[in-house]
């Protein structure tokens, strides 16, 4: 379980996340949506630990993120994350690319390593592109890639920060694709997404994220179908 | 039509000094190399308390290697260091490699992006690891041009150390030049050795490179 509690995330006087408290429940997907700038990419970030947090707190499994006694080396095991820019390591092939933190951060052997990723490489539709390296395939085949890396390390929860919006726009369906076959799986995720049929569909909460709060957060018909507050129905209206 | 004094031994003494040449280049690359390393992680992984460093190799950068050989040169005689020549020629140059060297390794590791380097921390990586196994590959890719353009610099900057008395190629071409007079034909040959000491040094390279770029 992930909980987020008045969480406040500032950039020197910028102030971006504002008092943000979530939920997320094990094998549940909530998709974050939003305007440019209302915060959701970087809470996704605090997570993890990867930014710090000015105030408030989150706990993963009940470990909290922001202390400082806490390993964060061994919470970002369970935490698996896909980035917008899919960050491919560029000097690995795809299957050098899967194996590294199964081999150094699990201590796998290459034998066990290999099984793991050739699996996981199989299992996103990539089984025949194990041995190219990042700079020849395209960015769907390199976000799939960055999945398969992430779920390498057999997270328990999956973060996609705007996973598709780098992507050119027949490459978008194949990653979400795969990010669906994932949350039928029952995978506990969050997802910062402008799909917002895409949310609609897999996802059993929405939040709207306004001006680093969330704005609005409820079941997708509700938020997205017949959204209560006018800000909610504005962006909408404005992403169609 | 053609006639010259140069003898075989001639050319011999001149390959010798081109022994001498390559020897200078290889000790000060080596320890350019490696001091170049560990200043240019510094500055760029810890920029703001390794400043004095970099105001302290902006020096060697900055004053003309000649200088540099001649006031070492001079200080390790007031000092009384016993040190050979060759040793200080080593040192110097060396020292002055690695204050280039500094520089480039800084700018391949600030070329890794900060967004790969978050990717491979999410997995669990250690900072440790994600220098190992994610940074210093990809800044080595990018420096290595940098690198080998700096080992062709110093094979050639070694010509300087004949100031302090070692005789290396540049010093052996004009020791025959003085005898047999013909400085045209010499410097042409000790030219020519130069050139193909660096061709073959460049053609390593470019085919490290190739390797390389075959993956991305």
């Amino acid at each position: 379980m992930i909980e987020i509690e008045n969480v406040h995330k500032s950039f020197g006087d910028l102030e971006v996340v504002k008092g943000v408290s979530l939920t997320v429940d094990k094998g549940e997907v909530v998709s974050i949506i939003g305007g440019s700038g209302s915060g959701k990419s970087t809470l996704l970030m605090c997570i993890n630990g990867l930014e710090p947090i000015q105030k408030g707190s989150i706990r993963v499994d009940g470990i909290e993120v922001h202390d400082r006694a806490t390993d964060l080396n061994r919470l970002r095991q369970k935490i698996g994350i896909v980035f917008q820019q899919w960050n491919a390591f560029p000097h690995l092939t795809v299957l050098e690319n899967v194996m590294l933190a199964p081999r150094k951060v699990l201590g796998k052997s290459k034998q066990d390593a290999e099984a793991l990723a050739v699996k996981q490489l199989e299992h996103v539709g990539l089984g025949d592109k194990l041995k190219a390296f990042p700079g020849k395939l395209s960015g769907g085949q390199q976000q799939r890639m960055a999945i398969a890396r992430a779920l390498a390390m057999s997270p328990d929860y999956m973060l996609f920060d705007e996973a598709t919006s780098a992507l050119d726009p027949q490459l978008v369906g194949e990653v979400l694709d795969t990010m669906r076959m994932l949350a039928e799986d029952g995978m506990t995720m969050v997802l910062v997404t402008h799909e917002i049929r895409f949310a609609r569909d897999v996802s059993d909460r929405v939040a709207f994220f306004c001006n680093g709060r969330v704005h609005e957060i409820g079941p997708p018909d509700q938020v997205i179908g017949n959204p209560v507050q006018p800000e909610t129905a504005a962006f909408l209206k404005s992403v169609k | 039509m053609f006639s010259t004094s140069l003898t075989v031994n001639d050319v011999l003494y001149l390959l010798e000094g081109a022994w001498v040449t390559v020897q200078l280049t290889a000790w000060s690359i080596l320890l350019g190399t490696f001091a170049g390393l560990l200043f240019g992680l510094l500055r760029a992984l810890l920029p703001r308390a390794s400043l004095p460093l970099a105001w302290l190799l902006d020096v060697f950068r900055s004053v003309p290697l000649l200088i540099q050989f001649v006031l070492f040169n001079s200080l390790k005689s007031i000092v009384g260091l016993n040190l050979s020549a060759f040793a200080v020629g080593c040192i110097v140059l060396g020292i002055y490699a690695a204050a280039y060297f500094t520089e480039i390794v800084r700018g391949g590791v600030l070329a890794v992006p900060l967004s790969t380097r978050r990717a491979s921390r999410s997995l669990g990586l250690s900072y440790g690891q994600d220098l190992r196994f994610i940074v210093l590959p990809i800044a080595t890719r990018v420096a290595f041009p940098g690198w080998l353009n700096l080992v062709l610099g110093v094979m050639k900057d070694t010509a300087l150390v004949m100031w302090i008395g070692i005789v290396e190629l540049l010093r052996a071409s004009q020791t025959i030049v003085t005898r047999i007079q013909e400085p045209l034909l010499v410097l042409c040959i000790a030219g020519l050795i130069y050139y193909v000491m660096s061709l073959v040094v460049a053609r390593l390279g470019a085919r490290l490179e190739r390797r390389w770029q075959e993956n991305d």
